[in-house]
């Protein structure tokens, strides 16, 4: 695969970039709608903050 | 190198008049102690994810582990995912959320701070920014030296002015702006490292007959390995070296566990997690560090080794016959023989990017350690006269001083060791009261000072008297006992992080069990959480008011 005989060395390859890639796709779904549900967070926990 | 020098210096000022910029405008908003210690708590997840990176990657990390790649094959890569997977995912995701929390939540300021106020030891934060103060100048020693043997064969300028002239560079905004100037600076520089890496790549596969093809051709190198490699278990660069040889030893004890997770614990870095706003902006992070460090340590790894398809292309001699046998050596050759000059010129200022920014989250750590954690904290037990600003300032000057001096009196043997030693004593001595503070309510401060006394002393023993690969360059075992290492058959080649790591586990865990747990309602303090962190705890905690925090 890719070039590459040894499955441990592809297998090594393969895996970084998935793991970048999977970095990115964390990172974007944190950040798409995450302004929205913090405020959503935040005023709850201010809420229950007065209701004391 | 065969560049223009005065078009490289002239890139060079205009690199540092961005530089001054940028230091200037984290020093403007840097005057309250929060900001000067962790940048106003308010840093942008793409800074502090490039800050991160930047800190983490050093340019002996781009030049020596390409070398090294270059003589032991992709195999390396692991390490790679080894530091996507813990350096960034899970230390951003697991570590991070839960540092910047309780770093809040105890008011700390540094990476020993937090670990003595967690544990109420001002022993545990002295100690531990003793430790930083005494065995990272040796590392940022072996830094500096790097960056000053860089700028002397490109710029052609004397050695030892390239070394002062780097240092005071760094020294002046550090000292002036704090970490907030520190981070502004780190993520300009890290953005051009990771164009540089990126066209590297792109080059290189585009040169070596894209990127099955240039794989190919290196798998079908494999008999032109070196007999003297052979021997030890090389088996080709796309290939695993042989199960249980010395090198494949030398690869997973020493590459995977010492420099993969021994990030986990490192000061410089851990502090970073404090400097964001919210949990979800160290999530929002990964977005960045993930790619980042790919694109450094992977691209260096995989350039590295394909260096060997070009050289023998050209020159029918492999990267290791090329550059004579030394390592470091390979990828200015390849970079000088492979690129376009333009290229070469960016690459240089990537490459001192990635010099500086470790330099300076170093210098940071050092002075803060220094003079917060040791001498305001646990000589003065914190009824030191001085601001916090102003000992770190002290502090700083004090390590830089003393990192600049080891650079010039220590024998080379013992500086190209510097950063593994320190990431291995690090991982020894932080990561299990790290741990243990973060994820362990039943960990006490009779554990933790036992684990950090056990971790170092441990590790420093075993690297001195049994860890060839240190034990003989620094020669105090041959001195004392008459022979080079205190054991003997595979005992030397075992990494001290290895021996000294599981055992601090296991006298935190021992010692832990057998004393009076945390107060309560202290670990309740600690864990509590505000309104804008994330609740996967679920403790049902009243959210802090900001009465909590306004003594932080």
């Amino acid at each position: 695969m890719l070039g590459i005989d040894d499955p441990q060395i592809w297998l090594a390859y393969v895996s970084c970039v998935l793991s970048a890639l999977g970095c990115m796709v964390y990172g974007a779904l944190n950040w798409k709608g995450g302004e929205e549900e913090q405020t959503v967070k935040s005023s709850t926990s201010r809420a229950a903050v007065q209701d004391q | 190198m065969a560049v223009s020098t005065s078009t490289l210096i002239f890139l060079v000022l205009i690199y540092l008049v961005c530089i001054f910029y940028l230091a200037r405008m984290g020093y403007r908003k840097s005057s309250q102690t929060d900001g000067y210690m962790l940048a106003g708590r308010k840093v942008h997840p793409a800074i502090m994810a490039l800050s991160y990176g930047a800190a983490f990657i050093s340019t002996s990390a781009i030049i020596g582990f390409g070398g090294v790649a270059a003589s032991l094959g992709m195999g390396l890569l692991w390490l790679v995912f080894m530091n996507i997977f813990f350096g960034i995912f899970i230390a951003f995701v697991l570590f991070g959320p839960k540092t910047r929390r309780m770093g809040l939540n105890l008011g700390a300021v540094t990476f020993p701070e937090f670990l003595g106020r967690r544990f109420q030891s001002r022993f545990i934060q002295g100690f531990s920014g003793l430790l930083i103060g005494i065995f990272m100048p040796l590392y940022a020693g072996s830094v500096l030296i790097g960056a000053a043997r860089f700028l002397e064969t490109t710029l052609g300028i004397n050695y030892n002015f390239a070394l002062l002239i780097f240092t005071i560079i760094i020294a002046s905004y550090v000292l002036k702006g704090g970490l907030l100037s520190v981070m502004y600076v780190d993520a300009f520089q890290g953005t051009l490292m990771f164009l540089g890496m990126a066209f590297l790549l792109i080059f290189t596969y585009i040169k070596l007959g894209g990127v099955v093809g240039a794989h190919q051709a290196l798998t079908d190198m494999a008999p032109l390995v070196p007999q003297s490699l052979v021997d030890i278990g090389h088996q080709g660069w796309t290939a695993m070296p042989a199960f249980g040889s010395p090198l494949w030893w030398t690869m997973v004890s020493t590459l995977f566990l010492g420099v993969g997770i021994g990030v986990l614990a490192q000061p410089q870095l851990a502090v970073r997690f404090m400097t964001v706003k919210d949990d979800r902006s160290l999530k929002r992070a990964v977005l960045v560090g993930g790619p980042f460090i790919l694109m450094m340590a992977g691209v260096a790894y995989v350039v590295g080794a394909l260096s060997n398809v070009y050289f023998y292309r050209t020159t029918g001699q492999i990267a290791l016959e090329v550059a004579g046998g030394n390592t470091d050596l390979i990828m200015p050759a390849y970079l000088n023989s492979a690129m376009p000059e333009l290229f070469v010129m960016f690459f240089m200022l990537s490459l001192l990017s990635a010099a500086m920014s470790t330099s300076g989250a170093q210098f940071h750590a050092m002075g803060t350690a220094i003079g917060h954690d040791f001498y305001q904290e646990g000589i003065m037990k914190g009824k030191s006269r001085g601001t916090t600003i102003h000992a770190t300032r002290i502090g700083m000057a004090f390590s830089i001083l003393l990192s600049v001096i080891l650079a010039y009196i220590l024998p080379e043997s013992i500086i190209a060791r510097a950063t593994a030693m320190f990431m291995g004593l690090c991982t020894s001595a932080f990561l299990p009261i790290y741990m243990g503070a973060l994820f362990w309510k039943r960990i006490t401060r009779e554990g933790a000072v036992a684990s950090l006394v056990v971790g170092s002393v441990s590790s420093l023993f075993w690297l001195t008297f049994v860890h060839a690969k240190e034990a003989v360059p620094l020669g105090i075992c041959q001195a004392i006992f008459g022979k080079a290492t205190l054991l003997s058959g595979t005992w030397p080649l075992v990494d001290p992080i290895l021996i000294a790591t599981p055992l601090a586990f296991l006298v935190a865990v021992v010692v832990s069990l057998a004393t009076k747990p945390m107060p309560e309602k202290f670990l309740e303090k600690c864990y509590s959480l505000r309104p804008e962190d994330d609740d996967e705890d679920a403790l049902g905690q009243p959210a802090h008011t900001t009465a909590d925090t306004a003594s932080i």
